[in-house]
């Protein structure tokens, strides 16, 4: 007698379900990211490299690239030390802040850029002082950098904060009565457990820091050459009916979020097999 | 009495988390919320009153609303999919949920755009078929829902994955056919995580921007979003409007993941 497995579906429902789930993903994933690379390709290659060999293209590379190196290591810093804090030691208030660093996820990236421009516009808080001081933050690269900071403020903390809160701080109490200081505890003993998904928070920030657009469009004034970041001058192409070149600016950040998603499948392969080896 | 703490770095690393966070999130956000106070109750009324922000909020609300329901539908016929089948391709699936996360917005505002434009790959089909996607409140739903998923099968997944099947087993002995143990058994259990999931998305696609305003096309009092409005303004150096806007897109998104932390405490309580 054969025996049927009461916790699963008929075949038929089965090849069903597994259907229409690729159908939606081909739709609204598959689809995309298709259309990104041949629309970059309807001109032929010769256009797609002319429009990345542009000068207004590669300057925008240049600050997108500028943008995300001051803003990255900063928002890495700050992802360590708070997990720190709130992972190793039990504080009031600390339910707050695990609250507040999420914070900016339920903020619009335009409102993100908005409260800069409040601070620091010409009509803002510190405009008049900024500007008889000969300061430019909004219109300029120093603004840039504040929105991509705030945007990208979250991602490393809430990658590690879970990581490091799952893993206990047995192995840190245990280096202390075995001597170890406190810099030394946390690049011989933590950082070697979480460096995966240390990684993977980094790759995270940085993918949005160099794909930031609302809130960078807020601040940047889109002075071509000068202020335009890789998204904002894909706009500007965009708008000038520039299409081809548009998307061939765009290639380059939709690989750069394909590389991202490789590496997370691969951290996620490599901590589980690590985990798993553990038990 | 606290007990003396083992870990060293307690005041230090607390100490730069703070002062970070104040800087960067909590003044900037201050510097709103006491720009909007300062407005007077006529002022309010005039500035969020306009039929051009009223247009704009029931576009962004409804569309946000629409897309989110549609999500939470997609996200768990996808989630239970890759969750409970094998079939080829489905770690390549599974791993590309994440690309809305990963993909500029602004990618993604004009990739959509490309193809649901009336001469675009859909779009055209569509377009036969007399329905207009692009430059239509279709168009921002249709952004909206693709930025909103991930929320929905990245909150279901682990969820369904520790489900385990004994009471659906238990379900089967006592008689229960499948779609009665799914109703009844599972669904039920799914709930709170699918809720988690719809308000996420919800929230995120109430302040998107970039993956919107091409597809939308941002025609006056038809197809624009309070994000665009926002943006309008400040062009127009009217601070005012632009903080009295952002304030109420504010106060709507943190009362909703406000209103999810309750929730998932309730939850946590109860399965104590």
């Amino acid at each position: 007698m054969s025996v049927r497995n009461v916790t699963a579906e008929s075949a038929p429902v089965r090849w069903l379900l597994i259907s229409a789930a690729i159908g939606v993903l081909g739709l609204f994933l598959l689809l995309p990211l298709a259309a990104v690379f041949v629309e970059a390709l309807r001109k032929g290659w010769e256009v797609f490299l002319a429009s990345l060999h542009d000068e207004a293209a590669l300057s925008a590379v240049k600050l997108t690239l500028m943008a995300a190196l001051v803003s990255v290591p900063l928002n890495t810093l700050f992802g360590i030390s708070a997990a720190w804090a709130i992972t190793k030691f039990r504080f009031k208030g600390r339910s707050l802040l695990l609250a507040l660093i999420d914070l900016p996820f339920a903020v619009s990236p335009v409102i993100a850029g908005l409260v800069f421009v409040l601070l620091f516009g010409a009509k803002g808080w510190f405009g008049p002082w900024l500007s008889e001081h000969d300061i430019k933050i909004i219109f300029a690269f120093p603004g840039i950098i504040i929105a991509t900071i705030f945007i990208t403020f979250p991602f490393v903390a809430r990658e590690l904060i879970p990581l490091m809160e799952s893993q206990g701080s047995d192995q840190e109490e245990a280096a202390v009565t075995l001597g170890a200081r406190g810099w030394q505890i946390f690049w011989r003993v933590t950082l070697p457990n979480i460096k995966w998904g240390l990684l993977y928070g980094v790759l995270l920030c940085n993918a949005r820091a160099m794909g930031e657009f609302g809130a960078v469009s807020v601040v940047s004034g889109h002075i071509r050459g000068k202020t335009n970041t890789l998204p904002l001058h894909i706009e500007v192409l965009y708008n000038e009916y520039q299409f081809s070149a548009a998307f061939a600016c765009a290639t380059l950040l939709a690989l750069l979020a394909l590389f991202t998603l490789g590496i997370k499948s691969v951290v996620e392969q490599l901590s589980g097999h690590s985990s798993s080896a553990k038990h | 009495m606290s007990k003396r703490r083992v870990i060293p770095g307690f005041g230090m690393s607390l100490g730069f988390s703070i002062t970070w966070l104040s800087l960067i999130i909590l003044i900037p956000l201050a510097a709103l919320f006491i720009k909007a106070a300062g407005l007077g109750w006529e002022e309010w009324r005039e500035l969020l009153g306009s039929p051009q922000v009223i247009a704009a909020a029931k576009l962004t609300f409804g569309a946000s609303a629409a897309a989110a329901t549609v999500s939470a539908v997609l996200g768990l016929l996808v989630t239970w999919v890759l969750v409970r089948y094998e079939f080829p391709g489905r770690r390549l699936l599974d791993a590309m949920i994440d690309l809305p996360f990963a993909l500029p917005t602004a990618v993604a505002g004009i990739t959509l755009c490309a193809i649901y434009a009336p001469n675009g790959w859909l779009g055209e089909i569509l377009a036969s078929l007399g329905i207009q996607a692009a430059y239509n409140w279709l168009g921002v739903f249709i952004a909206l829902t693709f930025i909103g998923f991930p929320f929905v099968v990245r909150t279901l997944q682990p969820v369904m994955a520790d489900m385990g099947k004994e009471i659906e087993e238990a379900a089967a002995t006592l008689g229960a056919g499948r779609w009665t143990v799914f109703r009844r058994v599972v669904f039920p259990l799914l709930v709170p995580a699918l809720i988690t999931g719809f308000t996420l998305a919800f929230a995120r696609a109430i302040g998107e921007y970039g993956s919107v305003i091409f597809i939308s096309g941002n025609l006056p009092m038809k197809t624009e979003i309070l994000p665009h409005l926002i943006i309008i303004q400040l062009e127009q150096y009217n601070y005012e409007a632009a903080a009295a806007i952002a304030t109420g897109m504010l106060v709507v998104s943190f009362s909703l993941l406000f209103l999810i932390n309750l929730l998932q405490r309730r939850i946590d309580w109860q399965n104590r």
